[in-house]
């Protein structure tokens, strides 16, 4: 028990101190997530979007297969592009593996079908209500789809948060691809896992607050944006 | 542009295996303001719907005497249920000369103008969904007359609007028609097809059952059921 709150005093001295390492891989994990989230919310958000909106004859399977992604499990996406990104895999030329980038690509495929399923749930919520008068106004499909995009964005910022969050605190798949080593791929929760292995549970402990504030600012985020949607200010 | 009439040529909507509209043959002529009646479900929202061409016929033609496109861009539709967007009043004024990329300045001059007739000056930051049933009803009035539209559908307008909000609508309804708006529109309210009308259409059971100028409609009805509608019967 002693050790433990040892452990504890000594994470609030690393963070209070703003220790080096703590402030160096708190700074990456950032780096990776935010990058996969910029670009798996360009993927996503027009594709959920364009999804509601547009009927074709594979739409139902389409969906499925969305939700049927989303509950993949980052261990396995992660052996897929280990495979891929790999010496001997179609990518290996790329030299990507054991990079940031190999992190960010594992991180973009795990979080694209969650934040495309949430956005398309909530674009057809706002299609349904806004078909007649975008059809009647004679709108182009680019026209209905940025004016979703624009009235929607709640829910679509509320999306991409729900993103964050699982990719910030996502180990599996980024421990395989990244390798977590030290000063290039290490991040928060490679740290924390290696860490606590080691028995070293300060810094275990400072990254794990780091991560607790960040995952409790990303849903208080979700909270407020909830609440000004229902109450119909914006 | 030029003005547009329209034709329609055995034109029949069919919905789960039974015919709700037609086979309707009529022609609305470039100039008027007409009103279609009859009973709920006699097929009155329908109509409008394929005249405006966001509903498809099941077979027959509606033809514009304008290419499609044209004919599209210069219609107004104003729904039964207002379909406001979850912006301000400005905004939701602003929205199709936005689609249309008209310059910001004159926007900004015609979106001034139009919240003044319809009276939401002071609400203009106010967002629409908060608006009354009224309100709304004459923001969506306002936002489908500010580009100027040849043709102006309305589907009701009026419907759960008191007094007062009704005068007002009505008002700028025939507003619009003296400065040479094209108007076809629905009402449940034979008063106001009265006040309203120069031609009607009387709809039943899908089908037109008469069409006439509103004097000689008011005056004496061809059909019984015309009769039995206007006595205020309920006919089927
Ligand atoms: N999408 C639909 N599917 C099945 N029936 C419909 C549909 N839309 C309208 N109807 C039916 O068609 C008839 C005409 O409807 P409508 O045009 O709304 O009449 P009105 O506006 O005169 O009340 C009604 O009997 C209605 O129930
Ligand atoms: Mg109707």
């Amino acid at each position: 028990m002693n050790e433990i709150w040892a452990g504890i005093a000594a994470a609030f001295r690393l963070i209070v101190t703003l220790d080096a390492d703590l402030v160096d891989i708190t700074l990456r994990s950032l780096q990776v997530s935010l990058s996969a989230l910029v670009i798996a919310s360009v993927i996503a958000l027009p594709f959920g979007t364009w999804l509601a909106i547009r009927r074709f004859r594979f739409r139902r399977l389409t969906i499925a297969t969305l939700n049927a992604l989303m509950g993949l499990p980052p261990v396995v996406v992660g052996l897929i592009v280990y495979l891929l990104l790999s010496r001997s895999g179609p990518f290996g030329v790329l030299g990507l593996l054991f990079t940031p980038t190999a992190m960010i690509i594992a991180q973009v495929i795990i979080i694209t079908p969650l934040i495309a399923s949430i956005t398309h749930q909530a674009m057809r919520e706002l299609w349904a209500e806004y078909h007649d008068l975008l059809i009647s106004l004679n709108t182009t499909k680019g026209q209905r789809i940025m004016t979703l995009i624009r009235d929607g964005r709640r829910t679509l910022l509320t999306a991409a948060l729900a993103g964050f969050g699982r990719a910030i605190g996502e180990v599996g798949a980024i421990m395989i691809v990244g390798g977590n080593i030290d000063n290039a791929t290490r991040v928060l929760t490679t740290a924390i896992a290696l860490e606590t292995g080691k028995g070293d549970f300060a810094l275990a402990l400072g990254l794990g607050f780091v991560l607790i504030a960040l995952a409790l600012l990303v849903n208080f985020a979700i909270h407020a944006l909830s609440r000004t949607e229902r109450e119909g200010r914006w | 542009m030029k003005p547009m009439s329209v034709v329609l040529k055995q034109a029949v909507i069919r919905r789960r295996g039974t015919q709700i509209l037609g086979p309707i043959d009529m022609t609305l002529g470039e100039a008027g303001f007409s009103i279609v009646i009859g009973p709920n479900g006699a097929g009155k929202t329908s109509l409008l719907k394929v005249l405006h061409g966001v509903e498809r016929l099941s077979s027959g033609t509606v033809t514009w005497s304008v290419p499609d496109e044209d004919a599209r861009q210069s219609q107004a539709y104003v729904f039964q249920k207002p379909i406001m967007l979850r912006r301000s009043v400005r905004q939701n004024l602003a929205f199709p000369l936005h689609l249309l990329k008209v310059p910001k300045a004159e926007i900004a001059e015609r979106v001034q103008d139009w919240s003044g007739r319809i009276g939401l000056h002071a609400a203009l930051d106010r967002p629409a969904t908060r608006l009354s049933g009224g309100e709304q009803q004459k923001l969506a009035l306002a936002r489908a007359l500010i580009r100027n539209p040849q043709v102006l559908f309305l589907d009701e307008p009026c419907a759960n609007l008191d007094g007062r909000s009704t005068r007002e609508i009505e008002t700028l309804l025939l507003a619009s028609y003296h400065a040479g708006t094209r108007i076809i529109m629905t009402t449940h309210d034979l008063g106001q097809a009265r006040r309203l009308a120069s031609d009607v259409v009387f709809l039943l059971n899908g089908h037109v059952r008469e069409q006439a100028s509103a004097q000689a409609f008011f005056a004496a009805q061809q059909s019984d059921e015309a009769r039995a509608f206007l006595n205020g019967d309920i006919i089927e």
